[in-house]
């Protein structure tokens, strides 16, 4: 007998199932499939002005840095300030999303690819953003790579503000509903990467970005 | 990993006696216990979210088959490969032969506690893998001999500063560093070097989702997100148990999971993997595999211990439970310290293993009241005690005092003598004294008290002087 078999097999016979409550315990599932009902919720103020007001709070108090600009075109103006201010390289990998923006009249040079080691600042834009946790949601595809909000020191993302949803599940309800399917790499981003294994201090910059900073753009 | 849960009372009395342990012990407890505080009074409706997460645990637990069934049907269609193992050596079989398969030389691995149920790192060593532990506590633990952890969410909560940074010193043969900052830097260098060049990547599995057939993984270093995404390979090995029905209820969880383990409102990282990498994308693996584990999981669906299996790993019934406080993890012997420890290890290990861990608390429910989905830890205690006794574990002295005093308890004469006699006795030791600084029979249980002294009278004594009186 296969382990599938073996361990299914005593499951089964735990749960006392047989073919008649199969069926009936199959159309619950269905059923609660299709509710996909949502446990109590922490109270998220909903207007589109609440919302953005919310992300930033949070993302500050993850440790992001938060930009506020008007339009896109601007992004690339925004970042070369911010890397400038801190002194940053201006060569970045970005999401070949964004290859159109106008990054040499900014002063950056850019590479849409995958993301390699010696990538020192990652550009990303985000699928939404959700309110209540100040957290970022990445889904991955062949012009949005996972890994350039991953391997570089800092981590740039350009969120437009009509993108902002209240909680977690209005995020997955979005890219449900715009993608289909979930895609293959969801990423929720809050914050620069940390660990606080020793002696339970915090540190920034596990693996992951040591800065992680937010372009708001009010406009779009 | 082998189990040295028999071995507890040795295990707990050199915890107790080793400073740097109890000094340890003490930085941590705090932090956990006020961070978690502070972290669900964001919730409007915490108890609301906890019972939400309870109900949805048990739904899935009551129809366990099928929900895994449905795991499997959609994670397939997405890609993956669903494989099962019984126990921990399958899950080693199951790994090497992935391995094999794909002429795989390095994997890094992201925290799981099921690698950790089937010694996982030795076997693939054994087959010419080599495993990285990529977390950095994990990482801490491998280079210092696959010494086991002591939390599962913090695994080296019991070591100090200046124990990790002679080991790193030994180890990576550099300059000793005495800032947290700079031996983490030092560990992101060394271990950045195996993400790229490994071609397997290895995780856990914080929940399974039904509705898409994904896996949830929660980190905060981001080597989870680093194993899942760089190499070419990537295998899941998780519990039969961490299904969940929707992405709905992922949202649910989350907001008790980060909150209860770390005290944070969310996770650094969050990721949601579903399936294979497209031909025409840029990162991801090829493949794709889950190993579900059931090591012991099976049997206890349908008993009186089902609702253990609701626990989402995340650990504040150890960081709140007094006596974890006070001998760390390492004295339970297994994989799974505290509370939840001592109900896992003699369920997936053998009642008559782990003979000491169910008394390894004192019911005091704090572990029951931070539980986020709502487990009776005490409860689940108290009936392995109640197993123990049925099936004569339990040491002949113990069983025999307990059958005198049933003996004695069972009849109003004997026990009307013999407590007569005792509080007369006890009153005589006392010597005219309030209390009996040292009793012969519990000699263990007066050194750290007294014992009160009676006033030498029983209760129906007393009761019927009383009564006499007009
Ligand atoms: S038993 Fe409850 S508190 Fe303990 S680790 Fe599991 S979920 Fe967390």
């Amino acid at each position: 007998m296969s382990s599938r078999e073996d361990i299914l097999g005593r499951v089964r016979a735990k749960l006392g199932r047989n073919e008649t409550n199969a069926v009936a315990a199959r159309t619950g599932i269905d059923v609660i499939l299709a509710a996909k009902a949502q446990g109590p919720r922490p109270h998220v103020a909903m207007e589109m002005s609440a919302l953005a007001g919310r992300l930033i709070d949070k993302s500050l108090a993850y440790s992001s840095t938060v930009d506020q600009i008007a339009t896109q075109a601007e992004a690339p103006a925004a970042i070369a300030r911010y890397l400038a201010g801190l002194g940053l390289p201006t060569q970045a990998v970005i999401w070949p999303k964004l290859a159109d923006l106008d990054w040499a009249g900014a002063g950056i040079t850019v590479a849409a690819r995958e993301a390699q080691d010696a990538d020192l600042v990652g550009i990303t834009g985000c699928f939404c953003a959700v309110a209540e946790t100040g957290t970022l949601m990445l889904c991955g595809s062949p012009d949005s790579p996972a890994a350039i909000s991953l391997l570089p020191e800092t981590h740039i993302a350009i969120v437009p503000a009509s993108r902002i949803v209240p909680g977690m599940e209005e995020a997955f309800a979005l890219a449900l509903n715009e993608l289909g399917q979930l895609p293959r790499a969801v990423n929720f981003i809050s914050g620069p990467s940390r660990t606080g294994d020793i002696e339970q201090t915090i540190v920034l910059g596990a693996h992951g970005p040591y800065r992680v900073h937010l372009i708001l753009i009010d406009g779009e | 990993m082998e189990s040295r849960s028999h071995r507890f009372k040795e295990n707990a009395a050199a915890a107790l006696a080793n400073p740097v342990l109890q000094a340890n012990m003490r930085t941590a407890k705090g932090k956990f216990v006020d961070k978690r505080a502070i972290a669900i009074k964001e919730i409007d409706d915490f108890e609301g979210t906890r019972e939400a997460a309870k109900q949805l645990r048990n739904l899935v637990l009551e129809n366990l088959d099928l929900w895994l069934e449905k795991f499997e049907t959609n994670a397939t269609a997405r890609g993956a490969k669903v494989l099962w193992a019984k126990d921990g050596a399958e899950i080693c079989r199951h790994v090497a032969e992935i391995g094999k398969r794909h002429g795989i030389k390095k994997a890094v691995k992201s925290k799981s506690m099921l690698s950790e149920e089937a010694g996982l790192n030795q076997a693939l060593e054994a087959t010419g893998i080599q495993p990285v532990e990529t977390d950095l506590g994990e990482y801490i633990l491998q280079i210092n001999n696959n010494e086991p952890p002591s939390h599962i969410i913090a695994p080296v909560v019991h070591k100090s500063l200046d124990e990790v940074a002679d080991l790193f010193e030994k180890v990576h043969q550099t300059p000793r560093k005495t800032e947290i900052p700079a031996l983490t830097r030092e560990a992101r260098e060394v271990l950045r070097e195996h993400f790229l060049t490994a071609d397997m990547g290895i995780s856990g599995g914080n929940f399974l989702v039904a509705e898409t057939g994904s896996v949830a993984l929660v980190t905060n270093e981001g080597n989870g997100r680093m194993v899942t995404t760089l190499p070419r390979v990537h295998v899941v090995i998780t519990g039969i148990e961490k299904v969940i029905p929707t992405l709905e209820d992922l949202a649910t969880l989350m907001r008790l999971l980060p909150r209860s383990a770390t005290g944070q409102s969310i996770s650094n990282y969050v990721s949601v993997l579903t399936g294979t990498k497209a031909p025409d994308e840029l990162d991801g693996p090829e493949h794709l595999y889950y190993i579900l584990v059931d090591n012991g999981r099976a049997d206890v669906i349908g008993s009186e211990f089902q609702e253990m299996l609701r626990c989402i790993r995340c650990g504040a019934c150890m960081n709140h439970c007094p006596v974890y406080q006070t001998i760390g993890g390492h004295a339970y012997g297994w994989v799974y310290p505290g509370p939840m420890g001592s109900v896992l290890t003699p369920l997936y290990t053998g009642l008559e293993n782990a003979i000491d861990l169910p008394h390894a608390a004192t019911l005091c429910n704090q572990c029951g009241v931070v539980c986020p989905v709502k487990i009776p830890l005490p409860d689940l205690l108290r009936k392995l005690r109640e197993k123990q006794t049925d099936k004569n574990l339990r040491p002949w002295m113990e069983r025999a005092v307990l059958k005198a005093w049933a003996f004695v308890a069972a009849s109003p004469t004997l026990y009307a003598l013999g407590a007569w006699f005792g509080v007369r006795y006890l009153k005589w030791l006392a010597g005219g004294k309030a209390s009996i600084p040292v009793l012969s029979a519990a000699p263990e249980w007066t050194k750290g008290r007294d014992f009160p002294a009676p006033e030498g009278k029983t209760f129906r004594e007393l009761y019927a002087e009383r009564k006499a009186k007009p």
